[in-house]
């Protein structure tokens, strides 16, 4: 599903990336742990966090998570969206809480960006 | 929808308080890992859905009353955590799956009512 | 922010080094931003995106690991023919018990770094998952080195 849809379905505000929004999104990642994002996330998934700190966006851009969807209307700092603008990260702002959000992306088709998880031999096989 | 009915359905696993797994009604859910947000803005009934292992989300599942805690992506709950949450009565469950996924699953359920 | 800058990469060091970025301990505010400067630099290198990631996310931990608990520290960033190799050495007060530290879900985190997002107990645990060798040291009271090798050919 292209972000444009993804601002549509959850009334989402384009706070940087107006110009990516025809990317092609499939997977996602819901989590306000950064270590857990580090650990688990997939390239190219939407994160979808509580979380809106330039280390969020930090953790995206180290790796290549394709955007970041801010839930609960969350306040958003300068130095948030500096940072997302120099790292090109795109940005979705949503007042939905994480559970509505993910809730409704699920019941369009997006699929979470990991099966299972365990130990060492993800990184062999699937990054 | 009552806990059971869930556990069974996504094939979670029950580690504490059975005994409440068929008279405990979901009547919503709440995603977070940070506690001060669940804490803040999950209401009474919802099952809360998280990463987080740590004995303090007991503390914060039964000040507001939720129906159960799921423990997602195969993370395994630390024992102090499991033993609090018995001795308060907070269902602990825990799944493989992400907590999209998981999320997913637990809003479809709600949503068909 | 200038300590965090490059600092030099002379003809005194060796030619596999690609650069040292110094850390303030308890600085939060640039937190990441080596891990965004150690990508960067890797790009363009015809190193693999996959390995460029890891790279990224063990820098990351280093770089968060050094803020919350020392009192400052130094990241190296090496480009080998074989493997990329980071050394992160810091001064502060060093781990008791590695393999309490290395244990999942452990964590000595304060609010601030919880804050973050950080702090759950993964970071040791997740740089030892993203890295095909791992060396951990530390001497109590002086500080900790950690020593993380991805190799490029598996």
């Amino acid at each position: 599903m292209k972000l444009s849809e993804i601002r549509d379905l959850l009334d989402a505000r384009v706070i940087v990336g107006e110009d990516k929004l025809d990317i092609e999104i499939t997977t996602a990642f819901g989590a306000d742990l950064m270590s857990d994002v580090l650990s688990f996330a997939r390239s190219g998934c939407l994160l979808i966090t509580g979380l809106s700190n330039p280390q969020a966006v930090r953790t995206a851009y180290a790796l290549d998570i394709a955007a970041i969807l801010v839930c609960r209307g969350k306040f958003l700092t300068d130095k948030f969206i500096e940072t997302a603008r120099e790292l090109g990260i795109p940005i979705l702002w949503t007042r939905f809480i994480i559970f509505e959000s993910c809730g409704r992306l699920f019941q369009k088709g997006l699929t979470g960006c990991i099966r299972k998880t365990d130990g060492n031999e993800e990184k062999i096989i699937v990054r | 929808m009552n806990l059971e009915t869930l556990i069974e359905t996504l094939g979670l696993k029950c580690k504490c308080c059975w005994e409440k797994l068929k008279t405990t009604e979901v009547r919503g859910g709440y995603a977070g890992d940070l506690l001060s947000d669940v804490m803040a803005n999950s209401s009474a009934g919802e099952i809360w859905i998280t990463r987080q292992v740590h004995q303090n989300i007991v503390a914060v599942a039964s000040l507001k009353d939720l129906a159960g805690i799921v423990i997602v992506q195969g993370a395994s709950p630390e024992k102090d955590t499991i033993e609090r949450a018995s001795k308060e009565g907070v269902p602990i469950m825990v799944t493989d799956m992400a907590k999209f996924e998981v999320v997913g699953k637990v809003y479809r359920l709600l949503s068909e009512g | 922010m200038e300590t965090r800058k490059k600092l030099l990469s002379d003809e005194d060091f060796p030619e596999s080094l690609e650069g040292i970025y110094r850390i303030q301990g308890r600085d939060f505010v640039d937190a990441g931003i080596i891990s965004s400067e150690v990508k960067k630099s890797l790009q363009g290198k015809g190193i693999p995106e996959s390995i460029i990631r890891r790279i990224a996310v063990i820098t990351f931990e280093a770089e968060i690991n050094i803020i919350s608990y020392a009192e400052q520290g130094t990241i190296q960033l090496f480009i080998e023919p074989d493997a990329i190799i980071i050394e992160a050495n810091d001064i502060g007060p060093g781990i008791e018990d590695i393999d309490l530290a290395l244990q999942e879900g452990y964590s000595t985190a304060d609010d601030s770094i919880r804050e973050l997002g950080f702090g759950a107990g993964m970071g040791l645990s997740n740089i030892k998952k993203f890295s095909d060798i791992f060396e951990l040291t530390s001497d109590v009271g002086q500080g900790t080195r950690l020593k993380s090798i991805v190799k490029l050919n598996g």
